[in-house]
């Protein structure tokens, strides 16, 4: 797929001297949902509002589409909606006015149907008259989403969309993000559920102390640093680990009523079949077992802090 | 140019006004009205006249700058420091218009502001005391250039702001005490020689003057002196905005 947004040695030193980035390097696809990972303080909204036209960089380069970020802004910030983590409302304007005027920012005539179609797919259009200090949380979350959308962006920004909303309202977002991607809209968000990354995400990015450590497509990235685990539930339990088990790397749980074992899906023998006959040597009978998966939250986990 | 972007900073502005009309439009209604009380009746009928003209006509080309001034640095400098407060700033910056486009809308629609009150405030003073204005092209000229030079200034001030008081700092502290001191309620000719030099340093003079030629045909200092330091003063703020745009001074990281 072609990039649509493309970013070069970018890096960001703040006037107290904070590196909030570091020479990063990223190229976005078109039309795919792109989860940035990151502690607190790792860059991420400083990364999205540099592209976004909110902070200076102090050196590198940024094209949206093509367009370079600076010396062709317009271009490049026509394309682009965002939407803060920041519950940033206009409290005194009604619903309708407060979008409308996002739209009029991006040089577009008035389109009260285009309008009236984003408050309805939000659950917004009852709301169109209200003044958005008369707004739950959730709903002014929602007036930020409509306001990105007013101007019909390719490319939208979401920083930390799901901080403090509910679960049907996460659920109405995620929703709404992939039909956003099935009409064709990249979405680049930021969030510290991983899981939120996990359901959605095409390709995730971890960002950390201002540099990108990682950038992989999910499913690989779960393949390739996922880890799995057999669990075996023991006909009796046992105290201790037979010494002819040793190498397993065995850990016994459940007050040694069951064995975990550990192993990596990459290699080209996962040992189960060895552990198997090893256990029925030793006489250990087991009466059920099950498998599971490391989720991208473990794998997150573990690559912030390998890298620390 | 993204005119439907000025356009729309415009009519935003524009709805906060009419949305807090008796704040906007009664309130100066009403100040002037109680300044031509005192002024006018309890002052007038024992000044009587100031450079053959009536004190009650005299003073109203003083009213009308000063609120002129305050409105329009108020208005200004609360219309750009809301966004910044509030954190809706970034829809600003992240659109795609121009600092020229930006300054345009909310200068544009702070200087219509201040002018509707201006003339408001006119309509107001012919029910008080009878008005002939001399040069109405030139009273135009003089209520629009004074309006947008200082539409721009409060919004350098609104950028420059970083809390509510600094916001009222500038209004209340320098601009009315200057108007109030720039000959809007008397003419500096009356004044003993040292203040009357000190009273030229004040720019407000050169306004007010100017403003009052506009109507009397009369002024302290020459017109063509009015005009330049206007255009001076706006060339100034015109410059300040510049710069604060270009380094993103309070308003980029």
């Amino acid at each position: 797929m072609s990039p649509i947004v493309s970013i070069e040695n970018l890096s960001k030193v703040y006037a107290s001297g904070l590196h909030a980035l570091q020479d990063v390097n990223l190229t976005i696809s078109k039309g795919e949902i792109f989860a940035l990972l990151g502690p607190n303080g790792a860059g991420k909204s400083t990364l999205i509002n540099t592209v976004c036209g909110i902070v200076t960089p102090s050196s590198g380069r940024i094209r949206v589409a093509g367009h370079d970020h600076l010396t062709d802004y317009r271009a490049a910030r026509r394309m682009i909606g965002l939407v803060p983590q920041e519950l940033t409302t206009d409290a005194f304007e009604k619903v309708w006015d407060t979008v409308s005027f996002s739209r009029g920012l991006f040089g577009l005539r008035k389109d009260p149907g285009h309008i009236e179609r984003i408050l309805k797919d939000l659950s917004l259009y009852e709301k169109r008259d209200n003044r958005i200090m008369q707004l739950s949380g959730g709903m002014k979350r929602r007036v930020l989403i409509a306001k990105a959308l007013a101007h019909e962006p390719q490319v939208l920004f979401l920083d930390e969309p799901t901080a403090g909303v509910d679960v049907e309202l996460r659920q109405d977002m995620w929703r709404l993000v992939r039909r956003l991607r099935d009409q064709g809209v990249t979405v680049i968000l930021t969030t510290h559920y991983i899981e939120e990354a996990e359901e959605m995400a095409d390709r995730v990015g971890v960002i950390r102390k201002g540099r990108i450590i990682l950038v992989e497509d999910k499913v690989e990235l779960m393949r390739k640093l996922g880890k799995k685990q057999l669990t075996l539930h023991l006909n009796e339990p046992i105290t201790a680990l037979p010494d002819s088990l040793a190498d397993f790397g065995l850990q016994l749980a459940s007050g040694g009523r069951t064995l975990i074992y550990t192993y990596d899906t990459k290699r080209e023998r996962t040992g189960i079949t060895g552990l198997l006959t090893d256990l029925a040597a030793a006489g250990i009978g087991f009466t059920d077992l099950d498998t599971s998966q490391s989720s991208l939250e473990e794998i997150f986990v573990d690559l912030v802090r390998e890298r620390a | 140019m993204n005119l439907p972007a000025v356009l729309a900073i415009y009519r935003f502005e524009m709805a906060r006004f009419w949305r807090t009309a008796l704040q906007s439009i009664v309130a100066p209604v009403i100040a002037t009205s109680l300044y031509f009380v005192v002024f006018g009746a309890a002052i007038g009928s024992r000044v009587q006249t100031v450079d053959g003209i009536a004190y009650g006509a005299f003073i109203v080309p003083g009213l009308i700058m000063l609120s002129l001034l305050t409105q329009s640095v108020s208005n200004a400098a609360f219309g750009i420091y809301f966004p910044r407060f509030a954190g809706t700033i970034y829809e600003l910056l992240s659109a795609p218009i121009s600092p020229f486009e930006v300054v345009l809308g909310y200068v544009g629609a702070a200087a219509t502001k201040s002018i509707f009150i201006g003339l408001v405030i006119l309509a107001t003073a012919a029910m008080f005391v009878p008005l002939h204005i001399e040069h109405p092209v030139w009273m135009v000229a003089f209520l629009l250039l004074t309006a947008l030079t200082f539409s721009l200034f409060g919004f350098v001030i609104g950028l420059w702001a970083d809390g509510f008081e600094k916001l009222q700092l500038v209004p209340l502290l320098v601009v009315t005490p200057l108007t109030f001191l720039g000959g809007s309620f008397y003419s500096i000719e009356m004044l003993p020689p040292f203040w009357h030099g000190v009273s030229l340093l004040n720019p407000v003079v050169y306004l007010v003057s100017g403003f009052r030629w506009a109507f009397f045909g009369k002024g302290d200092v020459s017109v063509g002196i009015s005009v330049g330091v206007t255009f001076l003063f706006l060339a100034l703020c015109l410059g300040l905005v510049t710069w604060i745009f270009r380094t993103g001074y309070r308003l980029k990281s």
